[in-house]
């Protein structure tokens, strides 16, 4: 006997195009003309946000960076899906997200500076801290919706992973838990077709990063990610479905600069490749739409744009003013201070080798 | 009761999971089957499949999403089949269960107690003897205890799920059901951090932990010695008061540990006797460990564990 057991499909979503058309038929109802000019004003304050930084970097202000240019939608789109109490677990890009849910800038900056009090979130913005190790947050992503059922919270969780983190066991060891336990995650993979240097189709030879939910049992999607109300739907659409179980939305999106500022695309990728994407820019095609709708103009444009930069530039004065503690690196090991800890801090202090650098 | 570590760390376990429902068991085998060693036989059927479950098998998901649940204000105690296979959650123990509390300046913490067999004696299986302790302690931020004793086992493991640390809690295989041992029916805690003076004499200190324990108390009270024999129990932190106070008092010293001799926690311990107790030393610190190389199979592990032979010719060395 031979029969077919199994037959899968992933679907691709997208509702307002690169030159601002709108499908109308896939328009969600729940959607007003004021939260798709709150999506533009998000996005281009993570935008800007994102140039200052990088301007930051290069006055060497700040450590290194990992912009977000061109991955606007995605970000913005799905933070403005959750509900207040709902979570998130980022990887180390996700700064959009973290503004859009009221992350104070000047923490942000001090992380970017390299002080784990960047890390101190606020228990409203409802983020976990950065992660560097690549897909390892899946996992955490899991847990973390596990314990809301368990402790039986309507909250549910988004896990972002880029594409190459769905090459990483932790990536299908986390949804194929979450498979399992039907546990509240909404697993996001930012696809911005590059991981530092390496593309896509090295990543994977499937033809789409979604389907790998498939395998381990889950509901997926794959979501124009440079269409921020198309992942804004996907988004709240999976979270309005999280007590019965996962998803996985892949979000097709561009990574515009660098892999962080350490990095440089013009050894790997063309120019020509960037104009394409250009094109589809997330921002621009937000602003064609309300344009042609009356909804925004140049001067509402002028006048946002200063609000955001003094509110950033505002936040890096906060930021710049930190003074670092060195013995914080001691005091927050364990729950307490181990003799052995304290006698490498007192002779530390007492020695003077906290030092203030040259 | 009258318990082997096995019970005792059963006890524990059901003692811990009645007093705060945020306990939660979870592993490879743990629920019906007990787990293979069968440590958490019967929490299943006493507190539920919602508080003790099989996940599927992936160890460093379980270890990543015991992180996740533990930072979510459960209190998971997830289980690792076997030492060797820990290894695979490394990255998730190492990278974040270590670091969460610091890299938050303790704005999150990661309260949770991962198990694992170790060490080995017991004719089993490769990668299924490992002793890893030292990995564990070398990263800043876990937690690392070993019990000797059915006693210890019980109080460790009350209070390593109490604290709100990450901890690793290594259970000599071999001692699982080796003895047993009158302990109380109620919650008790032994101190973590605090090691135990499994025997006290004048002439020289030995300092060992987990299976070392019971075959350096054999060798001292065949030889008849008058000897300090320090049961670390906590590896890290390490109980550095009790370690020179009595290198002090005895002026030698030898360590035992089943680990391989380089790079283990004798050398961790031997050098901070240097720093502090070298100008009081009578001879030098002698290290017993396994041999420096990867576990051998069952059939050539009597030869590379330290026997009572090996233990006496380093007393021996240090009593000349």
């Amino acid at each position: 006997m031979l029969k077919k057991v199994f037959e899968g499909s992933v679907d691709y979503l997208q509702i307002l195009d690169e030159n601002g058309n709108i499908d109308a038929a896939l328009l969600p109802s729940y959607l007003d003309d004021a939260k798709v000019v709150e999506m533009y004003k998000l996005m281009s304050f993570a935008r800007a946000l994102d140039a200052k930084v990088l301007s930051l970097q290069r006055q060497g202000r700040v450590a290194t960076y990992a912009p977000l240019v061109g991955q606007e939608a995605t970000q913005i789109g799905s933070a403005l899906a959750m509900r207040k109490d709902d979570l998130f677990v980022p990887n180390f890009r996700q700064h959009g997200v973290f503004l859009a849910r009221g992350m104070p800038i000047d923490v942000m900056v001090l992380g970017w500076k390299g002080f784990e009090e960047g890390n101190i979130i606020p228990k409203e913005v409802g983020g976990f801290p950065m992660i560097i190790p690549v897909s390892t947050q899946m996992p955490h992503g899991a847990g973390i919706a596990f314990a809301q059922k368990y402790l039986k919270k309507d909250v549910a969780v988004l896990a972002y992973v880029g594409d190459g983190g769905t090459s990483e066991g932790d990536f299908y060891e986390a949804l194929n838990f979450a498979g399992v336990f039907k546990v509240p995650l909404v697993a996001i993979i930012e696809n911005n077709q590059w991981a530092i240097s390496v593309p896509r189709n090295r990543q994977s030879a499937a033809q789409t990063l979604a389907q790998k939910g498939i395998a381990a049992g889950i509901k997926v999607l794959q979501v124009d990610g440079n269409d921020v109300i198309a992942v804004y739907k996907a988004v709240k659409d999976a979270i309005d479905n999280s007590k019965d179980g996962p998803m996985l939305i892949e979000c097709v999106t561009y990574r515009m600069s660098m892999h962080t500022t350490a990095d440089d695309p013009t050894r790997y990728r063309s120019d020509d490749e960037v104009e394409v994407w250009k094109k589809r820019d997330p921002i621009m095609r937000v602003r064609t739409y309300l344009n042609a709708k009356n909804l925004w103009n140049d001067s509402l444009e002028s006048q946002m744009q200063n609000e955001q930069k003094k509110a950033i530039d505002d936040a890096v004065e906060k930021a710049e003013k930190f003074v670092p503690d060195p013995k914080s690196i001691f005091e927050h090991v364990y729950s307490f201070m181990p003799q052995t800890l304290k006698e490498e801090m007192d002779y530390a202090v007492e020695s003077n080798f906290f030092m203030e650098k040259k | 009761m009258q318990a082997n570590m096995v019970s005792a760390i059963n006890n524990a376990l059901e003692l811990l999971m009645k007093e705060n429902d945020k306990v939660v068991v979870f592993g490879e085998d743990v629920g019906k089957d007990g787990g293979v060693f069968r440590v958490t036989d019967g929490l299943q059927a006493k507190f539920g499949p919602d508080r003790v479950f099989d996940t599927p098998l992936a160890e460093s998901v379980i270890m990543g999403s015991a992180i996740g649940m533990a930072m979510s204000g459960l209190r998971p105690i997830p289980e690792m089949q076997f030492a060797g296979f820990m290894f695979l959650a490394f990255s998730q123990l190492v990278n974040h269960a270590a670091r969460f509390r610091s890299r938050t300046r303790s704005n999150l913490k990661v309260p949770l107690v991962v198990r694992t067999p170790v060490s080995g004696g017991v004719r089993t299986l490769e990668h299924h003897s490992e002793s890893p302790e030292a990995f564990y302690s070398h990263a800043g931020g876990l937690i690392v205890v070993e019990p000797s004793n059915p006693y210890d086992a019980k109080g460790l493991m009350i209070k390593a799920s109490h604290l709100d640390d990450p901890v690793v809690f290594l259970e000599p295989t071999k001692l699982y059901r080796l003895f047993k041992q009158e302990i109380p029916d109620e919650m008790y805690e032994v101190p973590i951090g605090k090691a135990a003076m499994a025997s006290e004499g004048e002439d020289l200190t030995i300092i060992t932990y987990g299976t070392m324990v019971q075959v350096v108390k054999d060798v001292v009270s065949k030889r008849n010695l008058s000897a300090d024999v320090v049961d670390l129990r906590t590896i890290n932190p390490i109980d550095e008061e009790t370690i020179i106070n009595s290198a002090k008092k005895t002026g030698r010293v030898v360590i035992v540990h089943e680990a391989p001799l380089s790079f283990g926690a004798g050398a961790e311990i031997a050098a901070r006797i240097a720093e502090k107790a070298i100008f009081e030393l009578d001879a030098p610190v002698i290290r017993v460990g396994s041999d420096s190389l990867p576990y051998p199979f069952p059939g050539y592990e009597n030869y590379y564990i330290p026997n009572e032979l090996k233990i006496s010719k380093a007393i021996d060395r240090v009593l000349e």
